[in-house]
């Protein structure tokens, strides 16, 4: 019954999103303001009906209701309550419906704190996001419908969630990486917007950033879990594999970083004007790529979800409609648009051309590498290749290095000219000096390899341009402390991110020079030293989960003769699905991770056991964490809460508004 | 207004895309896993069989005939749901089933045959996993078609259902009953 309830609320749903995309539409091209402001209420609607529907089928997984397909093969009587919760989008069709739910969230969260926008800009912003709706619901009740029921006959017992998925990396995953996906459809739908209307001006730059700022944080912090669970759960120890569905989340992730950017650049200078449009289109046609490639099966992967040609075909025409003619529209409305303003070469905006090309090119790249072995396999017919880590290793990195020492000189710069900020000798003497001292630190402390050098070498450099510019800012105020932290949010938000930054690098290049591993074999009480680190293997023992068995491994971990921890990692075998999954086990820190992974039994009490040390990965996601934070508070900054407050007092001067009953944030 | 022809450039980057995926599309069976003992010669084993006490089996005795080759266990559920349709192809198509009995218990899998009934020609007593690891087996049950040339041609995860039957092993094995040789 309640799973009729969420089927039929998606019906409805899908009605809502036709009158969203026709009504205020409708009400543009007769200049009638009433249709206009009809989106506002249609998207609250368009919003609850999603909402019911997401958790009726919640309310299926929770309750066992198996005569639901997508429950059955999903879920298990016995998997805990959390875990039947996160199954919901655990597979193709409840992860569809979730990132339609965000698309719902979305374009009501754009009906509420959008209203200081010009009522035809809100009317033609939120049909657009209607349209989008129309093709993701339809996409879901013709291919992909949750709800579909198997009677009379129903299994009395579900086949459980995918074991790898039953973990709480995963509860929060998905809907970070939704909400940053399909964050990127409301600066989509700005700029097509903008486009429709012919009023290509700076207007819609400063609308869309708060919005691609959050979405662009969500994206972050959904890459960052990604790659963290990736870590702890895949077994391996690895945390980026440059598989093709981490690279569908990476390249909106590079051309959004590209679009917060150029966006700044057209909000306060006018500049890029065009360009910026383009990269609001790419950011989400690479999203809606990325979710093509994802669940039609043309690209092979760990992640790939359950495949269907028919649901392929569908993404793929929508594809089609959605990029083809919002590029079609861009070619023929981006026409004889000119920037005016006049930037010398070593200006901020420069720099963020610069910035913006590089990322580009970087994006190019990944492409490239993710679709290459598509493009090989057409053009030989049916030899099949793949591109593996190699391949971005050469060219992704370079790419991004000339990125950070471009990021080093840019927070020097100014607006229009730097001849203020940015002194190329001093910068020199910078990088030199960097350059220096991390190489006798270097010498000291560790061992002098070379790329980890000039990569931690670039870090402190862009790391001093910061501090520099946070002294500069503060330099004439008398109450220095105050001065620090009466700066912009956007500008704490700006250091943040590019700290986090820092801090990645860092992590990252360590990690990638300093890990060590060894795969041995292992009977109770033999000894394995790696890294200054002895690991002793004390014994093997049988535990039981709610829905599993395993074989738990006891390891106890010395260094010097003084114990440090001891760690349990697990073989597990999960009795629903009967597959068996490895569960490694860690002692973090936040210079180095021990783990330890147990592989296969060899021979009588013999384990084969894989251990690393791995020094400085926690830092790959405290950066990401942080980047995400830094856009979020740039969201935060008062010039945009300054507007939509102007905005409230408006409205309560206005005694009868249209829209009445949504209250404002 | 002259028409500044670089902002098409991007609706054309968009069109090869477009038909780079659509080529992908039509080409790949999505149920297809790649693996890269397609087209290998079938692995190197010597293994127990599970009826016959003492006697050992080896290539040789897969070598010959186009045969499925499925791996199967007491403890997999199913591998009990296929076996009605493993039954059936044993018997009205005339293929010869090879069972690699995986990660099992001996005693455990004769009760099972006997009380399911036995369509395979032998079985391989794998209870090490090592012809499976060999194999790249994923869990079972697996299916593998064997050419006569002892030559791996096809592999099937999962149930062998009466539709895996019609869509996909059937085409393979009447393909490679046509092929000379």
């Amino acid at each position: 019954m309640i799973a009729e309830l969420g089927h039929f609320s998606l019906i409805l749903s899908l009605g809502l999103a036709f009158v969203l995309m026709l009504l205020p539409a409708w009400g543009v091209f007769s200049r009638n303001l009433v249709l206009m402001q009809t989106g506002g209420s249609i998207s609250a609607g368009l919003f609850v009906f999603l909402l019911i529907s997401f958790v009726a089928l919640t309310y299926a997984f929770v309750t066992d209701d198996f005569s639901v397909n997508y429950v059955a093969r999903n879920s298990n009587s016995a998997l805990p309550l959390q875990y039947k919760v996160s199954a919901v989008w655990g597979a193709h069709e409840g992860s569809f419906l979730l990132w339609t739910l965000v698309l719902g969230t979305w374009t009501f969260a754009v009906a509420l704190f959008s209203r200081d926008l010009t009522l035809d800009m809100r009317a033609r912003v939120l049909s657009i996001l209607g349209g989008l709706a129309v093709g993701f619901i339809l996409f879901l009740l013709f291919t992909s419908n949750p709800f579909e029921r198997s009677l009379p006959v129903f299994p009395s017992e579900g086949n459980d969630l995918n074991p790898l998925l039953q973990d709480f990396g995963l509860i929060v995953h998905p809907p970070m990486l939704y909400m940053g996906y399909v964050g990127f459809a409301v600066p989509f739908a700005f700029a097509i917007a903008t486009l429709w209307s012919g009023r290509l001006d700076t207007a819609w730059a400063r609308w869309s950033r708060p919005w691609t700022n959050i979405a662009w944080a969500f994206l972050t912090i959904g890459i960052t879990l990604g790659s963290w669970w990736a870590y702890y759960e895949l077994g391996w120890g690895g945390w980026w594999f440059w598989d093709a569905v981490e690279n569908a989340s990476f390249m909106p992730w590079l051309v959004g970083t590209a679009l917060i950017h150029s966006l700044a650049s057209t909000e306060k200078r006018g500049v890029f004007k065009t360009w910026t449009v383009l990269l609001a289109i790419a950011a989400f046609s690479l999203s809606l790529l990325g979710g093509f490639l994802v669940r039609s099966g043309v690209l092979t992967s760990v992640h790939a979800f359950a495949q269907d040609p028919q649901r392929g075909m569908y993404i793929l025409i929508f594809l089609v409609i959605v990029i083809g003619s919002s590029l079609t529209l861009y070619a023929f409305r981006a026409q004889g648009i000119k920037s005016n303003a006049i930037f010398t070469w070593n200006s901020r905006e420069a720099l963020i051309l610069v910035n913006n090309l590089l990322l580009v090119v970087a994006t190019g790249a990944v492409l490239l590498g993710t679709l290459y072995p598509l493009a090989y396999e057409a053009v030989t017919g049916g030899d099949k290749l793949s591109v593996g880590p190699p391949y971005f290793a050469t060219v992704f990195v370079p790419i991004v290095m000339v990125l950070f020492l471009f990021m080093a000189i840019s927070p020097r710069s100014r607006w229009k000219n730097t001849a203020s900020g940015l002194d190329p000798r001093r910068q020199i003497v910078y990088m030199a000096c960097s350059l220096v001292a991390v190489s006798v630190l270097s010498l000291i402390f560790a061992s002098f390899v070379l790329p980890v050098v000039v990569i931690t070498a670039v870090a402190c450099w862009i790391t001093v341009n910061l501090v520099e510019d946070v002294a500069r800012r503060i330099r004439n105020k008398s109450e220095k402390l105050r001065a620090i932290f009466s700066q912009s949010l956007a500008y704490y938000g700006m250091l943040l991110g590019h700290g986090g930054i820092v801090i990645s690098m860092i992590g990252i290049c360590c990690t990638v020079y300093f890990s060590s591993e060894k795969d041995v074999r292992m009977v109770p009480g033999d000894l394995v030293s790696l890294g200054g680190y002895e690991f002793q293997f004390v014994r093997m023992r049988n535990v039981t989960g709610p829905n599993y068995v395993a074989d738990q491994g006891e390891i106890l971990v010395t260094r010097g003769g003084e114990a440090v921890t001891t760690l349990y990692p697990e073989k597990r075998l999960y009795a629903a699905s009967q597959s068996v999954m490895t569960e490694a086990d860690m002692d973090p820190g936040i210079f180095r991770d021990l783990y330890v992974a147990l592989g296969e039994p060899v021979g009588e009490s013999a384990w084969a056991v894989r251990v690393h040390v791995k020094p400085f990965v926690r830092w790959i996601w405290i950066g990401g964490l942080l980047i995400a934070l830094g856009g979020a508070l740039a969201v935060a900054d008062k010039r945009y809460r300054r507007s939509r407050r102007r905005e409230k007092e408006n409205k309560s001067e206005q005694s009868m508004s249209v829209e009445d009953g949504i209250p404002l944030g | 207004m002259t028409l500044n022809k670089s902002l098409l450039i991007p609706l054309f980057v968009f069109i090869m895309l477009v038909v780079l995926l659509g080529y992908g599309f039509s080409l790949k069976d999505p149920n297809l896993l790649p693996s890269q003992l397609i087209d290998q010669p079938f692995p190197e084993f010597n293994l127990a069989d599970l009826h016959e006490d003492g006697r050992t089996r080896n290539n040789r005795d897969v070598n010959g005939k186009i045969a499925l080759v499925n791996v199967w266990a007491t403890w997999c559920p199913n591998c009990l749901v296929e076996h009605p349709e493993l039954t059936r192809i044993a018997r009205d198509e005339g293929i010869p089933i090879i069972g690699v009995n995986y990660n099992d218990d001996s005693e455990k899998a004769r009760a099972w045959l006997v009380r399911h009934g036995d369509p395979y020609v032998f079985h391989l007593v794998d209870n090490q996993g090592r012809l499976a690891i060999d194999l790249g087996v994923y869990g079972a049950p697996e299916t593998f078609v064997v050419d006569t040339e002892g030559v791996i041609r096809f592999r099937h995860v999962g149930a062998v259902t009466k539709s895996v039957w019609q869509r996909t092993l059937a085409p393979v094995i009447s393909v490679l009953r046509d092929s000379p040789g």
